[in-house]
């Protein structure tokens, strides 16, 4: 019986040493934190995508905690009522940014870009990038090795197999960069979200001649000038044989969405428009409109 | 016989054309020039269009130290400055030169005669080489003169001809030694004289016995010239593996150079090409390029201007085979697809190989399962698996820490993998990325 009650209380004088010991370590040695580190961590999405440029969400927390205002400190992840909360709990005040998808300027799909060859490299755009010229005529277009798709950490990005061109899921997009960085043909771009998510964009980033851009591919820009003029409000301009509409000065009018012979131009989310009577231009418009619906 | 020591493979060697003679191809109708043929800065056209030029004239200047001169192979009238896609797909700028007539330069020596002897001093024949843009014909093109040139702190005592050809399915060098041996031969005195040394080897692989005995003969009266027979093993033609394999020495990591173990290597192609410079006043202007593959109705051997269109070699080596599934510019372990046959002969053109359909498919890929019989083919003694694996992901300092700028892009990884792994692309995208990096690195120092 006394043997029992010896290791009894031996072991409980021990754990309590050494419990009073932890006690003591804890509360010399403790590292003050600042609690908002952790509530600002508690709010961001946790994916550390490394799209703010810092390693990752704990360490962009504390980057807010510690900056003397919000400048320069965005999680590309987070909706504006997010980051307003962050700001909040920092301290700082914020203006409500505007918020981006990324969009990817290539319409190049299987029917109207043909493919003269294939590549059974390694799959990977960058490979494939550095290797050979892609398996179609057109040397800017989009590879289809689907390096956004693994780029992407919040699953926005999908390789449509019909078309062969990946499609942003724009309800998951965040905006982080990460797939803009991936491409090494630079197709992907970060565009203003606008209301209803309406975008209006060059979907074409083929730098050639008109000829040769058009013999490579159905639906590449040739340069040929046409929406610059229709634009009331120069916000596009004409670089390189390319088309490039400049999404701040763009008020969504969509005029050169019906002047462009190439259909490069690519309207979204916008209702189907109604048939003006005497407008012949009314069955060239008809094929946009659907382009836009399968990019929803 | 010796050979390197570490990995290496044994491809069938396929020298289909081994007993063919060397054919001259006739002049294309129109001449392409791409202004980037060799390793470093591209040349700087010097013609516009509209002037007219004769065989032999130069076209474009060396566009840094580290470049060479282009020469227009002939003579007509320029027809534009122009972007091509060249043998790797990518777009370079590149001289159009219409072809009329067929007029050279009068300074070219163009006579049978062998030229003995030169009254060229070094710095003289440095120039010359210089003046008439020789670059390595072994298919890397680095500029000659520069390799001529090694550091001052690097006391030079071996010249090693490179006569491997350990690529399958090519035989130009094996040609060019049979029938030009004695202008190879001067072309290594040549060579000896610029560097002050007094020997050379000649490496050659043991499958070419009528090489090596016509150039044994043909050197027993020499002193100072060696002809080495070596064992059969690819990648013996890579520039490490022949400096290990003749004199034992192993050549340290990038950025160490075979100079620092006192060799310079040239290929037998570079030092015929050295002849024709020094002796002929004859820049680079022609070479022998292998058309060849096991169902071509006629591979053979070509001496060929440079710029023709590849589609006119297929021509004369009696069309192209419906079942071609891959057209390759050089040999099947190391050469470059080309994407079609419009692409112009240029100074690294070593063969051109059509390999059919079935065997040119690709099967698919699997994991890799750690055999680690790549890590016992690479012939640097790196670990290819890993490099891969660090590329896919991205990981560059993983793949720096791993000497990947020691990879020779031989191809004997990709060739050994039981899961069928396309090792070799992902190796060189990290040792392009790697490069970069380096190259950035250095810059802000």
């Amino acid at each position: 019986m006394t043997f029992i009650l010896t290791a009894v209380l031996v072991l409980g004088a021990t754990g309590l040493i050494l419990g009073l010991v932890l006690y003591a370590v804890s509360r010399k040695f403790k590292v003050e934190e600042d609690p908002r580190v952790g509530q600002i961590t508690e709010l961001l999405p946790g994916a550390n995508c490394g799209g703010c440029g810092f390693p990752g969400c704990a360490a962009f927390a504390a980057a807010c905690v510690k900056a003397e205002s919000m400048d320069n400190l965005k999680c590309s992840a987070c909706k504006s009522e997010v980051m307003q909360q962050v700001a909040a709990i920092a301290g700082h005040a914020i203006e409500v940014g505007v918020e981006k998808i990324a969009v990817v300027r290539c319409s190049g799909s299987c029917q109207s870009r043909p493919r003269l060859r294939t590549y059974d490299g390694a799959r990977s755009c960058a490979v494939a990038a550095m290797m050979n010229g892609g398996e179609t005529g057109c040397f800017f277009g989009c590879l289809g090795c689907g390096d956004c798709v693994s780029a992407c950490k919040f699953d926005a990005i999908k390789m449509d197999p019909e078309t062969g061109l990946p499609v942003v899921d724009q309800d998951k997009c965040t905006a982080c960069g990460a797939c803009v960085k991936a491409c090494p043909r630079h197709i992907i771009e970060l565009r203003n979200k606008n209301k209803l998510d309406r975008r209006v964009y060059v979907s074409c980033v083929n730098q050639d001649k008109g000829p040769v851009a058009k013999k490579a591919c159905d639906v590449a820009c040739i340069g040929c000038g046409k929406c610059v003029k229709a634009c009331p409000f120069e916000a596009i301009t004409l670089e390189n044989n390319l088309a490039y509409i400049d999404f701040e000065k763009c008020r969504l009018c969509r005029k050169c969405v019906d002047e462009c012979p190439q259909h490069s131009i690519i309207a979204v989310n916008f209702p189907p428009k109604r048939v003006v009577e005497e407008a012949p231009a009314a069955p060239e418009t008809a094929p946009v409109e659907t382009e836009s619906t399968e990019n929803k | 016989m010796n050979t390197f020591k570490i990995g290496g493979v044994h491809p069938e060697p396929n020298k289909l054309t081994a007993g063919k003679k060397i054919e001259t191809l006739g002049l294309p109708q129109q001449a392409v020039f791409p202004l980037s043929q060799h390793i470093g800065a591209p040349a700087v056209p010097c013609v516009e269009k509209g002037d007219v030029v004769r065989v032999g004239t130069k076209i474009a200047e060396p566009g840094g130290f580290m470049s060479a001169s282009i020469h227009s192979s002939v003579s007509g009238k320029v027809a534009k400055i122009d972007t091509i896609v060249d043998a790797s797909g990518l777009r370079k700028p590149a001289i159009f030169i219409d072809v009329e007539g067929d007029e050279w330069e009068p300074s070219i020596d163009r006579s049978e005669k062998l030229v003995l002897q030169s009254t060229k001093t070094r710095d003289e024949i440095i120039e010359c080489i210089k003046n008439a843009g020789v670059v390595g014909m072994g298919g890397a093109c680095f500029p000659t003169h520069v390799k001529l040139c090694p550091p001052k702190e690097c006391t030079i005592d071996t010249l090693i001809i490179n006569a491997v050809e350990c690529e399958p399915y090519l035989t130009a060098d094996h040609r060019l030694m049979l029938e030009h041996a004695d202008e190879i031969i001067i072309g290594i005195k040549v060579i000896l004289k610029v560097l002050g040394i007094d020997r050379a080897v000649i490496g050659i692989e043991a499958n070419k016995p009528d090489a090596i005995e016509l150039l044994k003969s043909k050197t027993s009266m020499v002193s100072g010239i060696e002809v080495m027979p070596l064992q059969m093993k690819y990648p013996q033609g890579g520039e490490k593996q022949l400096i290990e394999a003749v004199t034992g020495r192993q050549v340290p990591p990038p950025p160490a150079l075979p100079a620092n173990v006192g060799c310079v290597v040239q290929n037998v192609g570079t030092v015929f090409a050295i002849y024709e410079a020094v002796m002929k006043n004859k820049p680079l202007i022609e070479r022998i390029v292998t058309v060849t593959g096991q169902n071509v109705k006629k591979p053979c051997n070509l001496k060929v201007r440079m710029g023709t269109p590849v589609s006119q070699l297929l021509e004369y080596a009696g069309g192209m085979p419906e079942d071609t599934g891959k057209l390759i510019s050089g040999g099947p372990m190391m050469g470059r697809p080309l994407l079609d046959e419009t692409a112009p002969v240029v100074k690294g053109t070593s063969g051109v190989l059509l390999i059919p359909e079935k065997d040119a498919i690709r099967r698919e890929e699997r994991n890799c399962i750690r055999c680690a019989k790549c890590v016992q083919a690479c012939p640097m003694g790196l670990e290819p698996y890993l490099l891969a694996t660090a590329s896919e992901s991205g990981d560059w300092e993983c793949a720096e820490e791993n000497w990947i700028m020691s990879c020779i892009e031989c191809g004997c990884c990709q060739s050994t993998c039981p899961s069928r792994r396309p090792l070799l692309d992902w190796v060189r995208l990290a040792k392009n990325r790697v490069g970069g990096i380096i190259r950035a690195r250095n810059a802000k120092k």
